[in-house]
């Protein structure tokens, strides 16, 4: 056997390594339902949960509860389902979060709690924009 | 309004575009011309077009920075990323916030390359040229903002558009010539000189990999196989510099930036230009092999060809949000996403069809390479580098996986690893790994005949140096974790075994020593990423034995320390002290206590109670009105050993109450060995009114010594008759005193003066004064004639605090060397390449 073919094999073998390991640690994006069933199986998978913040009326954010020193808070996030849950998060609330008009919150059910390991925003674009800031 | 600008703006993007597709196609007909004369002519006709494109993009550079600096906030490229107070320098990062900007930037490179080539690669010009031409349609068509009519198709994003066509508020009904008298501004952590030079570097970068994929299109356009990889290489090597500098930037920025204590995130944004960067590594190697010895010739061509279309795939990855559910920092859709998939089909597409049409005739070498050889090591390391490149391209591209199972009709509900950092550690440390072995032992290689016995001969000084600084260096630093010794273990004999290369050349030929400096550079870094992501660790303990808050986390309680200011504290071996909060004048370098300055009605201004002294030197005088930046508070911490101070650091909390919360960056103590990095994890929040303490009251006389919170030393040092109080001029019947009380503090005194009122003759009025630093409040309350005396009353309040968390980086700066001796040894290698 010539050196290229081993080298070729031995290629090929890391590469089926990579592709496995990606598959068996990729995470899924489920919505609130599949994600508590996940939880009550006694998984501790972290799964992405999609959402947007439920807003009232005059377009505000509603459910948002800070804690005092604003070192953590947790809020309401509807997922595609409609599906409403209370999404606790250790950290302060990230900048833009208000604006935001999607939520990807990644972490996973803990004593039917939601707690958020990371959170991922996704901003309005310049076109979606409709208001002018204060201090016009 | 200026409407005038912004037309001459758009005018000239059109011209940009316009013209580079004509120069695309007479460079095209003067490629394809048989005959001399014809050839000539179309070439000339394409240079002017060139010509004309690149005025027209410098045009397009100089009209957007014209509409930020000036304030034209009628357009919405400064409304939105602009505003009066933000300072000059910062103006530039405004092009890069938008993605407008950043096409526009990557486009001004290609045009100074375009020019570089015309003027250099007379042979190479036309087909090359072809290739940068389309490139530069394809980038101007992003910002080219136009509509076609009849299908309503809108092509590009324009940044010259007005705020009044960007947004739909009502103002614009009403009163259409509405402008904005300020803008929103530029992100707070954007503003921050890295961000100032890292994504110019990195679009240069970007822009650098173009020139070797038009050589080597131009190349097999032009059955010259073989000939395009000597121009092509110097611009790999220039590339590959540029590229890893840009990259790295935006770590450092991140480091003194950001608060996650690191450089590397692994988020998909900063994947989609690293998996390019390792390929283009990749490509330089088997395009040095095939210089020496006519091997790998069909690899460089798949690779060098791969690196461009890569960085293609990750222009649409960041751009057209398809990143948006899996990243933090993606550009949003500017609705270009259609536009940057034909960007990237359209070359991807190209490239690929003419190298299987070309495949047959490109020579290539049948001879079975040793592995006694140099080309084989070399192989087997730019192997490595694609296979470690893969590993983060694969699973960076899941959303791509799910929007094409979407397509089809199918669902996926794959998403990227949740602990991201972890998942490409593991799998990249061993990359790591197996590159330093590879290249440390290829290097014995650099003499093309080497057998068994000679190998045997050269490794073993090299090994047994190694050994020696691998068990020197782990009873030092206390290395255990198996996968981490092997990591130093090779990045050791990476170093060792490039030196010994670097010592034979520099008798010989130190010219040639540029890739053992490269590689002695990648071998510091390897082993400053493992310290210093591997053993950083916390030093701010909370050592009292007090909870800080019950509120909070444990870890929390648990890793971060209160300090009242002015008490010391110990970590890490320092005492600590905290001495409260200060501002940044805008004009000067150095910090304002808050103590010394009262703020004005503009809230960037404030007026100087004293002279501001900072560190020795004199920065203002009393009264003196300064410049600030009102968004930013600096917290001044001093560390001192034995007594001495061995570091003031000011790490910065920005509050942004319309962001909802605060944003911390670090400030760093940096020792060779070691950075100490500190951020604030708490500030105090001003909003809330303090809780004063019970009044105390005090008899005392003039001159006579008591002591508050039975620590600060006071003295009533005088009673004086006034006429005014803060101004406002008193009736004559009136009668007001002012006391002047010294109050000696930890470190300096304070003078304070409360003021006693009787107003009417029966009315009593009161104005405490407050030391901020103390926490106390000192009022006059009454004047006893009898006895000569005064009855003070004071209140305490908690002191000023602040929580910080601070880490210990062991041998981060090996990495920022290491990073800057490879590109030392990029340098070299490029200037002797560039000389051939």
């Amino acid at each position: 056997m010539k050196k290229s073919h081993i080298l070729a094999i031995g290629v090929i073998a890391v590469a089926i390594v990579i592709i496995i390991s990606t598959a068996g640690d990729a995470s899924t994006y489920v919505n609130f339902e599949q994600a508590y069933q996940l939880a009550s199986t006694g998984s501790s998978t972290q799964v992405h949960v999609v959402g947007q913040l439920p807003k009232d009326g005059a377009g505000q954010v509603v459910g948002i509860e800070k804690s005092t020193d604003n070192l953590s808070f947790s809020f309401l996030l509807l997922d595609d389902n409609n599906k409403e849950q209370k999404v606790f998060y250790n950290e302060p609330m990230p900048p833009d979060f208000l604006r935001s008009e999607k939520v990807v919150v990644i972490g996973n059910y803990q004593n039917s709690q939601f707690i958020a390991k990371k959170i991922l925003l996704k901003c309005p674009s310049k076109y979606q924009e409709q208001k002018l800031n204060a201090g016009v | 309004m200026h409407y005038f600008i912004g037309n001459l703006g758009h005018l000239l993007v059109i011209t940009a575009f316009v013209t580079s597709l004509l120069s695309a196609f007479a460079y095209w007909k003067a490629t394809t011309q048989k005959e001399i004369e014809g050839k000539n002519s179309w070439l000339i006709n394409a240079r002017f077009a060139f010509v004309a494109h690149v005025l027209g993009v410098f045009g397009v550079v100089a009209v957007l920075f014209t509409i930020i600096y000036k304030h034209y906030f009628e357009y919405h490229y400064a409304y939105a990323h602009s505003s009066l107070h933000l300072p000059g320098q910062y103006m530039l990062s405004c092009y890069w916030e938008g993605q407008e900007g950043s096409f526009l930037l990557w486009m001004f490179w290609h045009a100074i390359i375009g020019l570089i080539l015309i003027k250099t690669q007379k042979s190479w010009e036309a087909p090359t040229m072809v290739v940068f031409t389309l490139v530069q349609a394809f980038l101007a068509s992003m910002i080219l903002g136009v509509v076609i009519p009849g299908i309503d198709l809108k092509l590009g994003s324009s940044p010259f558009i007005l705020l009044r066509d960007a947004m739909d508020d009502p103002i614009f009904k009403l009163q259409p010539d509405f402008i904005p008298k300020d803008g929103n501004g530029l992100n707070a952590l954007l503003q921050n000189y890295w961000m100032v030079i890292h994504p110019p570097t990195l679009f240069l970068g970007y822009a650098l990999t173009l020139p070797p994929f038009a050589f080597c299109i131009a190349g097999l356009w032009q059955k010259k196989y073989v000939e395009w990889v000597k121009p092509a290489l110097p611009w790999s090597l220039l590339g590959g510099g540029i590229l890893g500098l840009g990259i790295l930037m935006g770590g450092y920025w991140a480091y003194e930036t950001l608060n996650f204590g690191g450089y590397w995130n692994w988020d998909p944004v900063e994947n989609a230009v690293y998996v390019p960067w390792l390929i283009l590594i990749a490509s330089i190697h088997t395009m040095i092999t095939y210089k020496n010895s006519k091997t790998a010739l069909k690899s460089s061509i798949i690779l060098v060809i791969a690196v461009f279309l890569l960085l293609l795939y990750a222009t649409f990855l960041v751009r057209s949000g398809i990143l948006g559910d899996a990243s933090v920092h993606a550009f949003t859709d500017l609705g270009l996403s259609g536009q940057l998939l034909i960007y990237l089909l359209f070359f991807t597409l190209g490239a690929i069809v003419l190298a299987i049409i070309r495949w047959k005739e490109i020579p290539s070498s049948e001879k079975e390479v040793s592995t006694y050889s140099r080309e084989f090591w070399i192989f087997l390391g730019a192997t490595t580098l694609c296979l470690m490149g893969f590993q983060v391209l694969l699973p960076t591209s899941i959303p791509v996986y799910n929007k094409i199972i979407e397509i089809f009709g199918g669902a996926s509900n794959l998403a990227p690893p949740a602990n991201q950092i972890e998942f490409y550690s593991k799998f990249q440390l061993w990359f790591g790994v197996a590159v330093a072995l590879i290249s440390g032992t290829g290097q014995f290689f650099w003499w093309k005949k080497i057998d068994k016995e000679k190998l045997k001969q050269e490794m073993l000084t090299p090994l047994l140096i190694t050994l020696l600084l691998f068990a020197f260096t782990i009873a030092i630093a206390k290395v255990y974790n198996p996968a981490y010794l092997i990591l130093t273990l090779a990045g050791l004999y990476l170093i060792v075994s490039n030196f010994k290369v670097l010592f034979t050349l520099a008798k010989l030929n130190p010219k040639l020593s540029g890739g053992a400096v490269a590689h002695i550079g990648i071998g510091m870094m390897l082993i400053g990423v493992m310290f210093s992501a591997g053993y950083s660790k916390v030093v701010s303990l909370n050592n009292t034995g007090m909870l800080i808050s019950k509120e909070l986390p444990t870890e929390f309680n648990r890793d971060n320390l209160l300090l009242f200011i002015n008490e010391p504290r110990s970590m890490a071996g320092y005492d600590i002290e905290y001495r409260g909060e200060r501002l940044e004048p805008r004009q000067k370098s150095g910090f304002i206590s808050k103590n010394d300055v009262e703020l004005t009605l503009d809230p960037f201004k404030v007026v100087a109670l004293k002279d501001i002294i900072f560190q020795n030197e004199k920065l203002y005088n009393a009264k003196d009105t300064i410049e600030i930046f009102p968004e930013n508070t600096f917290y001044e911490i001093e560390l001192r050993r034995d007594g001495k101070l061995a570091a003031s650091l000011f790490p910065r909390v920005q509050i942004n109450p319309a962001m909802g919360g605060f944003i911390a960056s670090p400030d760093i103590k940096r020792k060779f060995s070691r950075d100490l990095y500190t951020h604030v994890s708490l500030p105090m929040n001003r909003e809330e009114e303090p809780e004063w303490g019970k009044l105390e009251e005090v008899k005392v006389k003039i001159g006579e010594e008591f002591f508050i919170n039975s620590k600060y030393s006071t003295t009533l040092e005088e009673i004086r008759r006034v006429d005014e109080i803060e101004g406002v001029k008193l009736a004559a019947e009136d009668v007001a005193v002012q006391a002047m009380i010294k109050v000696q503090g930890e470190h300096e005194p304070y003078t304070v003066s409360p003021f006693f009122l009787i107003k009417n003759k029966s009315q009593v009025g009161r104005l405490p004064a407050e030391i901020n630093d103390l926490g106390i409040k000192i009022t006059l309350l009454n004047i006893l004639p009898e006895t000569n005396e005064f009855l003070l009353g004071i209140n305490a309040r908690q002191k000023d605090w602040v929580v910080i968390k601070a880490l210990e980086k062991p041998l981060i700066n090996v990495l920022w060397v290491g990073t800057f001796v490879l590109m030392i040894g990029f340098g070299m290698a490029m200037v002797r390449r560039f000389k051939e």
